[in-house]
């Protein structure tokens, strides 16, 4: 089975940065540049994982994670923040907001391959279970 | 008619009725009920200021010098009515310390010194002892007149005293036989039954006072009964006396302020008086130690006055009369016309009684003074010396009261003989005023070191010993030496001729002093000497710990309450046992186990368990001690049993000024704390301030952490991938490293904004002000940036007029404007033909330049914050184009440094398709990829440039406004110092340095 990532942010290297480690990881990627079209594209397709940049244009990555959390139809998407603000309260934020996991910026490839990894493994448990 | 024995025998019966008087006083005091709660007692005793010097000398003082007599009365009266604060303060001081003499006081305020108090003494019994032998003179005179008025003048004529003078030459007389005599033996009785009935004399001697005040009333009335005869029954009251005695020409100079002396007397004669009502030992006696209520002081200041008012009505009368009755042949008896005049009309019942009366005035004097001087004489001269000789072996004697007792009673005996043998050998050349006055000089020496001790806390023992001991030396050069020269035991040559004939030492002319009085020359001389010396000495030399202590004391009596025994300032223990076989040994048995027990009931102690005496107990006894004989041999017998010492000059200094200092400083620190308030509410305000710009950095870092962390994301990730992915196809390597190699530059480029903006809001960056021409700058700014629109291919058109007036400015710092703005055109373009226009205008001050795009434009609601710092447009023109969110910061920032102002001049999100059309005609054809747009409005005045994105505009003042435009640089330079971060974005148009 292949499982589909979401990756959202608005900077664009950052973007392709991401595609193309997710497509190595054999996911099926797709792409959003801002919150609310995060949200429409989550809405149209749930996809089982969702990497979230925290500072979005229109909508911010917060509050596209509560809206996640707060529809039960959603609520097998496993989250992963990543986000450039690096301090402590903002981590505590995110964790707060639903999200499963909060990655730092400038993150390491490989830490975010693992990462990734680990969660979609638990997720084949949970659906296998 | 009158007998000698008769007089003997009423003057004896008088002087019996004051011992029954004193016995009952002392009798009501034992039993508990005694007299002393009374004010009107406590007055009384104290108008033994008025001795037969006032009841007889006064007379004889107004029958040569009219009113000359009165200042010795008004000193006293000012010393009451206005000066009362120093008597009050002295009781208090004497009361805190059971100060039992004048020499106890002045020797305990200058730190318990013996030599003071002894030095004291000495001058007290030189001074005092003339005047006490003035008083066993008058007796003697006015018996020896009474007794003999019959037999010597009568036959001659009522009228002619001359007869009596010759009888008045009393060294002839048989000792035995001399009345003055045995009322000497008589008093010296009185004075130690009654003066030494205690051995504490800081006691009060109800008996003794009780006498005093009753005879206080006798010599009042015997006088007002003499001057009412005189008055109404000789004349027809005042009126008649007065004009009567204005016919007699030779009686005219009686009129005036006194005839034989200038004002200069008047006014020495009342400050030596005010002086002498407190320093005369007698005074200080009734006055301030037989004081038991400081509330009788408020009943004295009156009263005392009065009586003195009173006792001086009938003076010039009396002397008036007198004059008129005997003149010429008076002379030097004017001091008698007291009796002479009743016994001239025959009225020796009235003679009789003025005679008790001035008994009275005389004895009451002689006792106190006695009494007075007789405990500093025991106190301060010989036990001091006594506890000194090893050989005595005082110190292991048993109970040393007896000692005391016997020491005083031979004191009064010893004053009172050298008093009658002063009398008997030289009174006769004076008349009762002139050595009373030279005693009230003798009394004045102590004022300096008194009132210097009592309001100034510098005074040192030194400085008190120096004045006393100079005073003294001229007092006793400039008065006692020449009357002694005067009755014979020194050649009158001194006087006349000085010392050896050097006219300079002349005591009555020192230092080629003349013109004055004897009197004020004295006084000016040794208070010169004496306070001179006092203060000069007290300036120079230091005071040791315990005089500093005692300074304090008495200087701050009123304020240190809980400071007054100086508790705190002690460190010394000694063994109860030891404290109370000392006091036992010299306050008695029995009296020393009821303070001691009393103390121990006070505190709650027994008395059993007190093993080492605490600092408290040690104070205590020394108190004790001192009531008994002074503070300065209390002082030295103390420290025989105490361990330990005094606490350190400098832990005193500390104590002290804090206790002392206390009211200046809490006018100090009411201030403080004024000020404190105002630096509170700055520092408040100075902390909201920095909290805020604290909040303002911490946003700040976040801020450019995260853009920071932007780029390096996108780096690491890519090196990462290339890194990880060896076998990457070519493409996909080379555009990978592409990425790299481009966010690294946005990385530096944000660096170095950042590095640029800090600078810029520092206000430390050099700005190199030169005429810059616009044109060629804005041509280089697009050559910077050509790369730029070349990759975007975007049409670029330059709008410049020909004629343009050079700005000042620095040229680098505009052309980084012109580049910013171009950049963040270029970047926003993202239409599908992308165009931007630059344009520059002429106006009055100025030149406008605007630089427009065709992009989205900047959404509403933006505008307000697209110049501040890292405030990129989240609607993906910035982060999508890597732009750093301060390149418009920067532009604002040298914009208004350079005296202009940059603003968005249209933010139209509307289609960027709907571009007019329209000619470029002015437009500049000399640009690097530049052609002229068609669309574009030929309109000047309007913006041209209609292709609906943002319009960036600033404004910059011309370089020929020179003047102008320096100040305006001056002040935008100096408000970019002060206020890097003022935001101006209100300033309209081009506004030239007006803030």
């Amino acid at each position: 089975m292949t499982y589909s990532v979401l990756v959202v942010d608005d900077e664009p290297n950052i973007v392709l940065s991401l595609e193309f480690l997710m497509t190595q990881l054999g996911l099926d990627v797709r792409v959003a540049r801002d919150g609310e079209t995060a949200l429409d594209e989550i809405g149209r397709l749930p996809p089982d994982l969702v990497l979230l940049d925290v500072m979005l244009p229109k909508c911010d990555g917060y509050e596209v994670c509560r809206k996640i959390r707060a529809n039960p139809r959603l609520n097998r998407i496993k989250v992963v923040m990543l986000t450039a603000k690096g301090r402590d309260a903002e981590r505590e934020r995110g964790l707060a907001a639903g999200a499963d996991d909060y990655i730092t910026k400038p993150f390491s490839t490989r830490e975010i391959n693992e990462r990734v990894s680990l969660y979609l493994e638990e997720k084949s448990a949970t659906c296998s279970n | 008619m009158l007998t000698s024995w008769f007089i003997l025998l009423v003057s004896l019966g008088y002087l019996c009725l004051l011992f029954a008087i004193a016995y009952y006083g002392d009798k009501r005091a034992d039993e508990g009920r005694s007299f002393a709660g009374n004010p009107y007692i406590y007055t009384l005793s104290i108008a033994v200021f008025c001795t037969s010097w006032t009841f007889y000398g006064s007379v004889g003082r107004a029958a040569t010098d009219g009113i000359g007599f009165l200042p010795v009365y008004l000193g006293p009266t000012l010393t009451f009515a206005l000066w009362w604060f120093v008597l009050h303060k002295i009781i208090r001081i004497t009361k805190a310390h059971n100060i039992t003499s004048i020499a106890d006081f002045i020797s305990s305020r200058y730190g318990k010194s013996n030599l003071l108090s002894g030095l004291v003494t000495v001058i007290a019994v030189v001074g005092i002892m003339p005047y006490i032998s003035l008083q066993l003179k008058a007796v003697s005179t006015s018996f020896a007149v009474l007794l003999q008025y019959q037999d010597v003048v009568a036959p001659n004529g009522a009228n002619d005293l001359s007869a009596l003078s010759s009888l008045l030459t009393f060294s002839e007389v048989p000792i035995l036989r001399d009345t003055a005599f045995l009322v000497t033996l008589v008093l010296a009785i009185f004075s130690i039954l009654f003066g030494t009935r205690h051995i504490d004399a800081s006691e009060r001697h109800e008996g003794m006072v009780l006498a005093i005040a009753f005879e206080s009333v006798i010599k009042l009335l015997a006088f007002l009964a003499v001057g009412v005869f005189v008055t109404y029954g000789l004349y027809d009251g005042f009126g008649d006396l007065f004009s009567r005695a204005r016919e007699v020409p030779e009686m005219n100079p009686l009129f005036g302020q006194g005839t034989a002396s200038g004002y200069g007397e008047w006014v020495t004669t009342t400050i030596l008086s005010m002086a002498a009502v407190i320093c005369l030992p007698r005074q200080f006696q009734v006055t301030v130690v037989e004081n038991v209520d400081e509330g009788h002081l408020r009943k004295a200041v009156w009263l005392f006055p009065l009586y003195l008012l009173i006792i001086n009505i009938f003076v010039l009368p009396i002397a008036l009369s007198g004059v008129m009755m005997f003149s010429p042949s008076a002379g030097n008896l004017a001091d008698m016309f007291v009796l002479t005049i009743p016994l001239a009309e025959n009225q020796g019942t009235l003679a009789l009684f003025a005679f008790i009366g001035g008994l009275s005035a005389a004895s009451g004097m002689v006792i106190v003074a006695t009494i007075a001087l007789s405990t500093m004489v025991c106190n301060d001269l010989i036990m001091p010396v006594l506890l000194r000789i090893k050989r005595l072996r005082l110190n292991e004697r048993g109970d040393l009261t007896r000692l005391l007792l016997g020491i005083r009673r031979g004191s009064i005996l010893v004053i009172l003989f050298f008093s009658y043998s002063y009398f008997r050998f030289i009174g006769e050349s004076y008349t009762l005023t002139s050595i009373g006055l030279v005693s009230f000089a003798a009394a004045a020496q102590f004022a300096p070191a008194i009132a210097g001790g009592i309001f100034w806390k510098g005074g040192t023992r030194k400085g008190a010993l120096t004045g006393l001991v100079l005073g003294f030396i001229v007092w006793a050069y400039t008065l006692l030496m020449p009357s002694f020269s005067r009755s014979g035991w020194l050649p009158i040559e001194f006087v006349e001729f000085g010392p050896a004939g050097i006219e300079l030492l002349k005591p009555y002319a020192l230092f080629g002093l003349e013109g004055f009085d004897v009197l004020s020359h004295a006084l000016f001389w040794s208070m010169l000497a004496n306070v001179g010396g006092y203060v000069a000495v007290s300036l120079l030399s230091r005071q040791n710990a315990l005089e500093r202590i005692q300074a304090a004391l008495f200087v701050d009596v009123f304020l240190h309450s809980g400071l007054r025994d100086g508790h705190q300032l002690w460190r010394g223990t000694a063994t109860y046992s030891d404290l109370y076989d000392l006091v036992s040994r010299f306050v008695g048995e029995r009296r020393s186990l009821r303070a001691f027990q009393s103390y121990a009931r006070s505190r709650g102690l027994d008395l059993m368990r007190i093993g080492e005496a605490d600092s408290d107990l040690v104070n205590f006894a020394e108190r004790l001690l001192a009531g008994t004989i002074g503070a300065a041999t209390a002082r030295a017998l103390i420290g025989t049993v105490v361990k330990g010492e005094i606490v350190s000059i400098e832990e005193v200094m500390e104590v002290l000024g804090e206790a002392s200092q206390a009211i200046k400083y809490s006018h100090q620190l009411e201030e403080k704390s004024r000020e404190l308030e105002a630096a509170t509410a700055e520092l408040r305000a100075a902390n909201e301030r920095l909290q805020e710009l604290d909040r303002l950095k911490d946003d700040f870092l976040t801020t450019v952490s995260h853009e920071l962390r932007t780029p390096l994301t996108s780096i690491r990730s890519f090196s990462e991938i290339l890194f990880d992915h060896p076998k990457l196809d070519n493409d996909e390597r080379t555009r990978f490293l592409g990425i790299v190699i481009k966010e690294s530059e946005r990385l530096t480029r944000l660096i170095n904004q950042i590095l640029d903006m800090a600078k810029l809001e520092s206000g430390r960056t050099h700005w190199n002000i030169t005429d810059v021409d616009a044109r060629e700058a804005i041509r280089e700014a697009v050559a910077a940036t050509s790369s730029l629109i070349a990759e975007d291919k975007i049409d670029l058109s330059l709008r410049l007029p020909d004629d343009l007036r050079p700005i000042r400015a620095d040229q680098d710092r505009f052309i980084q404007v012109i580049v910013n703005l171009l950049a963040n055109a270029v970047k926003s373009c993202n239409a599908a033909d992308p165009r931007v226009e630059v344009r520059v205008v002429a106006q009055d001050g100025g030149l406008k330049v605007s630089i427009a795009d065709n992009g989205p434009g900047v959404p509403a609601g933006s505008e307000e914050h697209i110049f501040d710092k890292f405030q990129q447009v989240n609607d993906g023109r910035a982060g999508a184009t890597g732009g750093t969110g301060l390149g418009l910061p920067i532009c604002r920032q040298i914009v208004e440094y350079l005296g202009g102002e940059i603003w968005l001049e249209r933010s139209d999100t509307h289609d960027a398709e709907a571009i007019a059309a329209g000619s470029s005609s002015s437009s500049d054809s000399s640009g690097p990829a530049v052609s002229p747009l068609p669309g574009f409005s030929t309109d000047e005045d309007e913006a041209a440039f209609d292709g609906g994105g943002a319009v960036f505009s600033f404004t910059l003042p011309y370089g020929n406004a020179r003047q102008d435009h320096q100040s305006g640089l001056t002040q935008a330079d100096s408000a970019s110092e002060t206020e890097p971060q003022t935001n101006r974005h209100e300033r309209p148009g081009i506004s030239v340095g007006s803030d």
